[in-house]
């Protein structure tokens, strides 16, 4: 179950990467993020893999296809898109996440095999979350708050072109 | 039924360095952020597996802020692609070249 949710989790993420249509993309990603979450599930994270789908793929993914859906950005975009991700496009980045995934790699193979110690249940996760971690929470919640109140002021219509529009 | 944590692991660097690498090529913003999504993700889900290897909740508290931070920044972004969709006409990187003017 690992091996095949892990296995659909790096194709997924490849060919949502390398897609020249936003949605296309959009919509690899989101099957990327599912097989995340089965990973999750099978590592004894429950809670993680249910908040992956419900927040992930429910909200996050779907607010990025909805802007899409929004901008429709159409052919031209498609077509520079495609410009841009030939092959040799992915030379010199390749080699370059290719090079730090290695060090990465070796640096987890050389450690002693170990497997998951048990099922965390949503119940501990949350006794941490509001007794250890409340002021973290808080934070979240701050933090929640600004960027709500950023993106509402970034979204409106600048002044000088609501000038220009009148 | 648990996994192995180290394959867990080596995934998280898998997908991280794919959007590494999709990152450094994109140049349409949408795809910019999508793949900064990719990384966050790989690295909520590199949090979530060391949390299970020592079978403590810290790990998947953990995994709740990425996903809180992710959710701000893609507000945030997505608000400024569209801006940018409007001044600009487009969400190539290439078009900001006319900030320096």
């Amino acid at each position: 179950m690992f091996l095949i949710a892990a296995t659909v989790a790096t194709i997924a993420t490849l060919l949502a990467v390398t897609r020249a249509n936003a949605m296309h993309a959009l919509l690899h990603l989101i099957v990327s993020l599912l097989a995340v979450a089965v990973v999750m599930f099978t590592l004894g994270a429950p809670f993680a893999a249910a908040l992956e789908v419900i927040v992930y793929a429910g909200a996050i993914l779907v607010l990025m296809v909805f802007v899409v859906m929004m901008l429709n950005l159409g052919r031209d975009a498609e077509k520079r898109a495609r410009l841009v991700i030939q092959p040799a496009a992915w030379i010199a980045p390749g080699i370059l996440s290719g090079l730090l995934l290695g060090v990465v790699l070796t640096a987890i193979l050389n450690s002693p095999a170990r497997t998951a110690a048990e099922i965390v249940p949503p119940k501990a996760v949350g006794a941490s979350l509001f007794t250890t971690y409340v002021l973290a929470v808080q934070l979240a919640g701050f933090m929640l708050l600004a960027a709500l109140i950023g993106a509402f002021h970034l979204s409106r219509k600048a002044r000088d072109d609501v000038e220009d529009g009148a | 039924m648990t996994a192995p944590v180290e394959p867990a692991l080596m995934l998280a660097g898998i997908l991280f360095a794919i959007g590494l690498a999709g990152l450094l090529v994109r140049r349409g913003l949408i795809f910019q952020l999508l793949c900064l999504e990719v990384m966050l993700n790989a690295a909520g889900l590199a949090f979530v597996a060391a949390g299970a290897r020592w079978g403590q909740p810290d790990g998947q508290v953990m995994f709740l802020f990425v996903l809180t931070l992710a959710a701000c920044e893609v507000a945030i972004a997505l608000a400024l692609v569209l801006q940018m969709a409007r001044q600009f006409g487009g969400l190539d990187v290439n078009l900001l070249r006319r900030m320096r003017h």
